[in-house]
This record gives C-alpha cells, structure tokens and sequence, in this order.
C-alpha cells in the first residue's frame, strides 16, 4: 500500500478549492488542504511538508512557490515544476488548464499522474466558468449599450425600436463592425454633442 | 517589409516602459513588426511562456537567464539575454514601525547613503528581519544579499529574504509578514501612499550601474530569426533613446497610464522624474537618474554584468564559480547587440566586459566610434569586480 499523499492547493476562491479537492479526492484517498491566503504562503507550505502543490497558472502568488525550488528554501528536499517533466501531451494539457504543480522529489511518477489528471480535468472545468462568466457579464454590458443607442436613434428620428436596431446592424455590416461597436460610437459622439 | 507578428511578454512595472514606447509611438512599425504585447500575473509565469513558446520574447528579471544557465529554478530551459532593458528602478524601504525606530536612533533618511542606511536599520531590526523580494532570481534579491555582506558587521538570526509578489508588497508589510522590502517602482510609492512604509534607498544607492531587466529569448531564436531579431532589438533600442529623453518625460508618462498598460499610472511620474516621495509626511528626495533607459550605453548587455551575478548566485548555491562565471557570460549577448544595433546608429563600446564597480564618476571607454560615456559605476562599499582577475 501506498502511503497518503499530501496535497496542497493554493486558490483563493471558495467555491473554485471546493471543485478542485472534489476532483482530487476522487482521484485517491489523499490528504488535501487548501489555503487560500496569500499572506505567509511560503511559510505555510512549508509548515505543511507537503509532496505536491497545485496552484493556477495565473496566480500571482505563484512567484513564491518559486522559492520552494531551491534547494536552500524552507523545504529542504528538492522540487520539480510540472512543466519541466517529460510528459508533452500532459504538459500542454495543464498548460491549457492554466494549473501548475510543484512536485517535491522522490514522488513516482506513477503515483502522480492520477492526480495531475484529476488536477488538470478540475482546473479545466473551473477555467471554463470563468471565461463562461465573463462572456455572460460581456454579453449583458453590450445589451445595455445596444439599447441606449436604440433609444437615442429612436428620439432622434423617431422611429420604432425595431427600426432602430436595423439601422444599427446595417451600418455595423457596411463597416464590417459588431453592432455594439456602432452602439458605443453612437453613445460616444451623441455625448459629445451634448 | 512585410509586418511580422511578434508575442512579447512582460509584468506591468515601471521598466515595462521601452515595450509599450516600442508600440505605441511606431517604433516596431517603422521595423515592419507588429507587437502583441502579452501582460503576465508573475515572473514565473512569464519565464514559462517563454519557455514553453507562447510568446516569443519577454521582458525578463536580469538574473533569470543567468539562474537558468547554472541550473538554477524549477524549469529546464535556457534563455538569452538580447540587450537590457534599463538599469535601476528599485528602492528599498520599511515598515513604519521599523522606520520610525530608526528616526528615534538619529537616523536621517538622506535617500543615498547605504553603509548609513544598512547600520540603522539593522540596529533597529534587532534579532528578526524579514526583507520580501520579488523573485527568488532578481536584481532586487541581489541588491540586498550584496547590501548586508558588504556592511561588515554580524547579521541578525532571524534575517530572511522572502519572495513575495510586487502588487502585494504593501498588503504584506502592512499584516507584519515582512518588515522591510526591495521592490521596483511603482510599488515601493504604493506602500509609500498606502500609509504603511517608508523607503530608506533606491537600489543605485548600493550598485549605481545594475541591469535591471532584460529582453530575454529562448536560446537559439535569435540565431534561428536573425531578421525578426534585429526588427525587435531595433524597436527597442530606439524606445529606449525617446525615454531616454527628459523632455519626453511628460509624455512617456501619460502614455504608460493609458488604460490596459500599468496599473498604477499616477505613481510612474515619481519614478520618471527621480522626485520619491520617501515617507506618509511627504519627504521628497531628488534622485537624478533613478532609472536609465539609455544613457551611458544602459542597454548595452556587458558580459561582465552577466558575470558578476553569475559569481553571486555560485557563491550563494554553492556551485563552481569560474564554470559559473563563463556559462554566465554566455547569456549576455552583446555579440547579438552589436551586430544588429551597429547599422541603426548605436555607438557600440569595444571591449564587451569591464571591471563593475570600476567608475567613481561618469567616464569614456573606447568605442567603435571614438569615445562613449559611461554613467557612474560603484558598489556601496567601493569594491570593484574584474572577472578578468577570476578567471586568471
């Protein structure tokens, strides 16, 4: 049998740790914690003697995980990144997920595959919400813009609104523009006319 | 010339500043290059999209390429270092609590003299100093390693240098996590204006002429793309000579605070213009040349520069320093600078090394053309390093 591994995930996001453990619990029965602050981060890793770190790609904090790749740092065994092992389709699979690991030596690769799997499928699910959301937010913000031109059109020349919205998306296809460009450009000079 | 896309790579700091010039004022266009400027949370991050070949050059701390030739860091990978970006830019400072324990020493915060400096704040730290850095690899760790050795007195117990991200620098400092810091700018002014630190130096006052940041790529890609190379190191080089230019300071300033370029536009002009705004009373120091785009051959990648963190890293990771030293050297590509920079006007020095530490004032060296000044070059503590000497 093989012992527990300990694993530790660096997120701020509640929500986003809880999918991630899920995942990872999954993948094995390994000791997982989160931390979430970034405050004291190395210290607390390292109080952890932890065998793998998870962190997402595009923490800031990740610049003191660095530090744990040095042989002098508080974690005197040595530690690999993810995107330095011999793996290319794993590789690039975790770099699409935007996950990066910081494996501490010694650990087989056998045994770390299930998880960096299981990482990778997680974080995989989490940065789909994410552009998902800011998709939604973007969406909704051209919405608004959309119809306050409709609005200024509509006063202006006094037509309907569905009128207004085919003025709209013909000069959007003339100029070969999104309607909400033409949308914004309408706002901006009809505020400067003001 | 037909327009090359070009992904280049760099954090949002103050030194970012020759990359946006490059862009925004038409000096890659000039060059038939279009760039894709690539904004990155972290230097981790940066150095792997380098590596890894989402980006084809970056803006990059001077010592990570060097790092990465001695076997340095988490990634197997090895950069070059294609010019410097720009010397200086740092400053060092501390919490208030710790800063207000050296004012009721007598200390005088005169924002130059490190010896003074490094003597006060170590008799006000006691036994526990915990100093944040930005990167494990970085000037600013450099800075402060050479800073204490150079002081010549018994370092505390309970010193520790610990990497912490320059936008959390400040909220660091603030929750008692480190006690001081050397950062670049803007982020030594946002602690500053935070209410939360004071700054005791800017990073000249301990090396005067150190390379700061660097145009790294992956070795061989500027071998393999000699063509794109040159257009980059043109680009580059002629933004580095308009910022270079006092009377673009104005300018240079309102262009980084367009939106999407840094995120902290009101705190560049300090930097800029070298008035620091050293303390929450409104202290202003005049630092002349507190960052240097261009002057003095700024940008030149000296091989000795390359050498003397080489040197440093060998010492403190316990590697073979004359091997260190010449795998060092062969980041700093000054052979690549010179064959590109040489048609588009640069005055180019003749020797490819000097001795760091060397020049007391602003001085000439031989040059290819005539005679080239050199801004000041001087540690802290006068010491002069020759990697000739080393290697003999």
């Amino acid at each position: 049998m093989f012992k527990r591994l300990s694993i530790v995930v660096v997120e701020k996001d509640r929500e986003r740790a809880a999918m991630i453990v899920d995942g990872l619990r999954s993948a094995g029965d390994h000791d997982v914690h989160v931390i979430a602050d970034d405050i004291g981060l190395a210290r607390r890793i390292a109080e952890r003697n932890p065998d793998l770190v998870l962190i997402d790609a595009g923490n800031p904090s990740r610049d003191v995980l660095e530090e744990l790749t040095l042989a002098t740092a508080p974690m005197d065994r040595p530690v690999a990144m993810f995107v330095d092992q011999s793996d290319g389709n794993l590789t690039k699979a975790a770099i699409e997920a935007g996950v990066s690991a910081y494996i501490v030596g010694g650990l087989r690769p056998e045994r770390i595959m299930p998880i960096l799997d299981a990482a990778i499928a997680r974080f995989h699910m989490v940065q789909k919400m994410r552009v998902e959301l800011a998709e939604t937010r973007r969406a909704l913000e051209e919405r608004k813009l959309i119809d306050r031109a409709k609005g200024i059109l509509m006063r202006a020349r006094g037509i309907t609104e569905d009128e207004a919205y085919g003025l709209m998306r013909k000069a959007a296809m003339d100029q070969g523009r999104k309607v909400a460009d033409v949308a914004q450009a309408l706002i901006t000079a009809t505020d400067l006319l003001k | 010339m037909t327009d090359t896309v070009l992904r280049l790579g760099y954090v949002p700091l103050l030194d970012a500043a020759p990359l946006f010039v490059a862009e925004a004022l038409g000096f890659a266009e000039e060059e038939g290059l279009q760039l894709r400027l690539i904004a990155a949370p972290s230097w981790a991050r940066l150095r792997d999209m380098l590596a890894l070949g989402q980006i084809e050059a970056a803006q990059m701390l001077a010592p990570v390429p060097v790092a990465m030739a001695l076997g340095l860091g988490g990634i197997a990978a090895r950069f070059d270092a294609l010019s410097v970006l720009n010397m200086n830019g740092d400053v060092i400072g501390a919490s208030n609590p710790l800063a207000e324990r050296m004012r009721a020493a007598g200390y005088g915060f005169d924002f130059a003299d490190a010896a003074l400096a490094g003597h006060a704040l170590l008799a006000a730290a006691g036994e526990r100093l915990r100093i944040g850095v930005p990167f494990p690899f970085s000037m600013h760790a450099e800075l402060v390693h050479y800073w204490f050795e150079g002081l010549g007195r018994p370092l505390p117990a309970g010193l520790e240098i610990h990497t912490v991200p320059p936008p959390r620098m400040a909220e660091a400092l603030a929750a008692g996590d480190i006690d001081a810091f050397c950062v670049g700018e803007p982020h030594g002014s946002v602690a500053v204006e935070k209410g939360v630190g004071t700054l005791l130096l800017p990073g000249l006052a301990i090396w005067s002429f150190a390379p700061e940041k660097v145009l790294a790529t992956r070795t061989g890609w500027a071998e393999a793309e000699p063509e794109i190379a040159g257009r980059l190191l043109r680009a580059v080089w002629r933004a580095g000579r308009w910022l270079g230019q006092a009377e673009n300071r104005m300018m240079a300033s309102e262009l980084l605070a367009a939106p999407g370029r840094l995120a902290l536009p009101e705190l560049i002009e300090r930097a800029l213009t070298g008035r620091i705004v050293i303390s929450g009373q409104g202290e202003e120091r005049h630092v002349p040349g507190f960052v240097e785009f261009f002057a003095g051959a700024a940008t030149f990648p000296w091989r000795s520069q390359a050498a003397w963190i080489g040197r440093r890293l060998a010492a403190r990771y316990g590697l073979d320093p004359v091997a260190s030293v010449s795998r060092a050297e062969a980041v700093f590509r000054s052979d690549l600078y010179r064959l590109h920079l040489r048609g588009a006007g640069a005055n180019l020095p003749r020797m490819s090394g000097k001795p760091e530490g060397a020049m007391a004032a602003p001085g000439s060296v031989a040059a290819e053309r005539g005679a080239l000044i050199l801004c000041r070059d001087q540690f802290f503590d006068a010491q002069i390093f020759d990697p000739e000497v080393l290697a003999r």
